[in-house]
């Protein structure tokens, strides 16, 4: 389905209009004199059972998102300044605040980066599963405890019954992010977002997050907004991806044909700096240049100080999200680039 | 770990093991085991536990150890030296000096924890609010414990005696009232920096409200140092209160208290010293106990060292 002309606030109850769907959304923050502006128009949607990857590099604004569809964004001094996010076809953006509550948790439930520092250190990982339980159905102690071991045993940690009064430091950090998963599946919420959920892992035991992830996720049908910067660890979990730069979507496609044949550079650039078994011996491509500072973004396309193709157009005008066609001159589904020159790009 | 999977067709014969309730017992070491292994470790944390321990039994044993009615004049046997039928002398009025150091030992324990009490509560509450809300309610707050704290302790006290008149009860509010503002700023400093952690983003992200993230994932958090902080104020507290007693503005001066003890022995001093260097002891050592009793649950409970 191409997400991008899809009209959720009309459609109609028939479960055509996706699960979510961020419509130009802006935030920015402002720090006395200073705006920075993270997020810049960002449009995406994600089905029930689909995993959309939000790629892009520290600051280009994935994570801000996040946060702003959770309606976790700390405010001041962040604040939405345009757009909507519907969920479930309703403007969540227009709830009051405990409204807002009562989803986070029991319809979207977020898993951070750092398990560690995720897991209030005070409090027994039993505790803090059971909370979920007690919190926002009113479970008993003894209800709740039980209910947070069969959650346990469902995220594979091993003995949940002794280790369920253990503390999070005593724990690996596997297991942790294990926990940090059970807690956002706790209440069986319709989307999930993970933020680099495996970045502070071990590769092999990041692996086994993304499977055990993506299986739950499978089960119960959720909607998967996988946050991360790394390109490997979306290749196999992934349905479609958003590339994002400077607080902008400048990417979207179906995971294989990103990776297949790009149609932005700043894409081709990611693409190109992933370190290639075959290609031993020569030097790795980095993307030169520094990520763009978000109070002073560059006119124009927000790549083009780091862009190889970059003209006069690309330093005046930005280009907008369009979608990308075949040679045959009929639409790609799902493919949209923000790139003046995306068919250079595509076929070059 | 292995996990025991029986048929649901066949009864198998269930091990101890696997009924649930009798858990496996594996050897862990539990979270206050280590910290209680911790505090022992360390001798002076011991020595103030000590203390406190025999300060506490003399007061609440007092009647039984005291070998005096501690109010009890006996005016054929004043300024008794040490030693004899009165271990530790006599008073101008003949009192007996040990029981009445004995009985002393109520009044500290008493207002010495009731005073750090009443400062914990209003601390805690206040420095919470101001720490978790921020924006005018922590001005407000904040500026109100600039006030309190330029006032000197014990100048602060006799101004709130002075209004409530003597006893027990006003040294123990005006001990309290002057001493929330410390407990009030540490604690709001440790909640800007719990307030930032990623676990409560986290809580916040699976639907948890604010007094629940206040009481379960601020507070615990950062309530630890104000508390060992507390107990060894607790000792600042007897000397607080011994003092006010010595200045006359205290409990009354019949009453058996360890700084009227030391008052009543002023005019004694070089001739009568044991009447005023007991007390002092008591004083000393008490105050001593709590602090390092204090600084042994800071070591013990830091989670640095961990």
């Amino acid at each position: 389905m191409t997400s991008l002309e899809t009209a959720p606030a009309n459609a109609g109850p028939d479960g055509t209009a996706p699960l979510l769907e961020v419509r130009d959304l802006h935030v920015e923050f402002k720090v006395r004199d200073s705006v920075t502006k993270a997020v810049n128009g960002v449009n995406y949607s994600v089905n029930a059972g689909e995993t959309l990857a939000v790629l892009g590099e520290s600051g280009s604004g994935k994570s801000v998102t996040a946060q702003a569809i959770m309606g976790i964004l700390d405010s001041p001094p962040g604040r939405i300044t345009k757009g909507q996010i519907f969920f479930q076809g309703q403007d969540i953006l227009s709830l009051p605040e405990n409204e807002r509550r009562k989803l986070r948790g029991a319809r979207m439930a977020m898993i951070f980066q750092d398990a560690l520092s995720s897991l209030n250190p005070v409090l027994s990982v039993g505790f803090q599963l059971g909370e979920m339980f007690r919190a926002h159905q009113g479970l008993t102690r003894k209800e709740a405890k039980a209910k947070a071991i069969e959650l346990m045993d469902r995220v594979r940690i091993p003995a949940a019954r002794q280790r369920v009064n253990d503390y999070p430091h005593q724990f690996s950090g596997g297991m942790r992010q294990r926990i940090m998963i059970a807690m956002a599946l706790a209440l069986e919420p319709d989307l999930i977002i993970a933020d680099e959920p495996t970045t502070a892992l071990d590769v092999t035991v990041q692996a086994q997050v993304m499977d055990l992830l993506a299986e739950l996720q499978r089960e119960y049908n959720m909607g998967l907004i996988l946050i991360t910067h790394d390109l490997g660890v979306v290749a196999d979990v992934a349905d479609k991806i958003a590339v994002m730069y400077a607080g902008r979507i400048v990417e979207t496609a179906p995971v294989h044909e990103l990776y297949k044949r790009p149609a932005h550079p700043y894409t081709r650039g990611l693409l190109d700096s992933i370190p290639r078994l075959d290609q031993k011996g020569q030097e790795l491509y980095a993307i030169k240049g520094l990520p763009p500072n978000l109070q002073q973004i560059p006119p124009g396309c927000a790549f083009n100080p780091r862009c190889a193709q970059a003209r006069d157009i690309c330093r005046t005008d930005v280009p907008a999200l369009v979608p990308v066609t075949g040679e045959d001159g009929t639409e790609l589904p799902g493919r949209a680039s923000a790139c003046h020159f995306w068919k250079e790009t595509l076929r070059g | 770990m292995t996990e025991l999977v029986t048929g649901t067709g066949e009864p198998a014969p269930a091990p101890a093991a696997t009924q649930p309730g009798a858990e496996p017992s594996v050897a862990r070491v539990s979270q206050w085991a280590d910290i209680r292994h911790r505090f022992f470790a360390n001798k002076l944390a011991v020595v103030g536990l000590a203390i406190i321990v025999v300060l506490v039994l003399t007061a609440l044993l007092a009647p039984v150890l005291a070998p005096y009615d501690p109010l009890k004049q006996d005016l054929t046997a004043t300024l008794q030296a040490p030693g004899g039928k009165h271990l530790l002398g006599t008073d101008a009025l003949g009192r007996d000096q040990l029981s009445r150091l004995i009985y002393g030992s109520r009044i500290a324990v008493v207002v010495g924890l009731a005073s750090i009490l009443v400062a914990l509560t209003i601390g805690i509450v206040l420095g919470a609010l101001a720490g978790y809300f921020g924006r005018w309610v922590d001005t407000v707050i904040m500026r109100a414990a600039d006030i309190f704290f330029a006032f000197p302790l014990l100048i602060g006290s006799i101004v709130i005696i002075l209004l409530m008149g003597r006893g027990v009860l006003p040294v123990v509010l005006s001990l309290g009232i002057f001493q929330w503002a410390t407990f009030a700023r540490l604690l709001r400093s440790q909640i800007l920096s719990v307030r930032e952690m990623d676990f409560v983003h986290a809580a916040r992200a699976l639907g948890a409200g604010r007094s629940r993230i206040i009481r379960k994932h601020i507070l615990p958090n950062s309530v630890t140092s104000v508390l060992v902080y507390g107990t060894s104020n607790v000792g600042i507290a007897i000397v607080a209160e011994a003092s006010l007693s010595y200045l006359g503005v205290g409990v009354d001066p019949e009453v058996a208290e360890w700084g009227n003890m030391i008052s009543a022995g002023r005019g004694f001093m070089g001739v009568k010293d044991f009447m005023w260097t007991y007390p002092s002891l008591a004083i000393v050592i008490t105050a001593l106990g709590f602090i390092l009793l204090g600084n042994g649950l800071r070591d013990a409970l830091d989670p640095k060292l961990r």
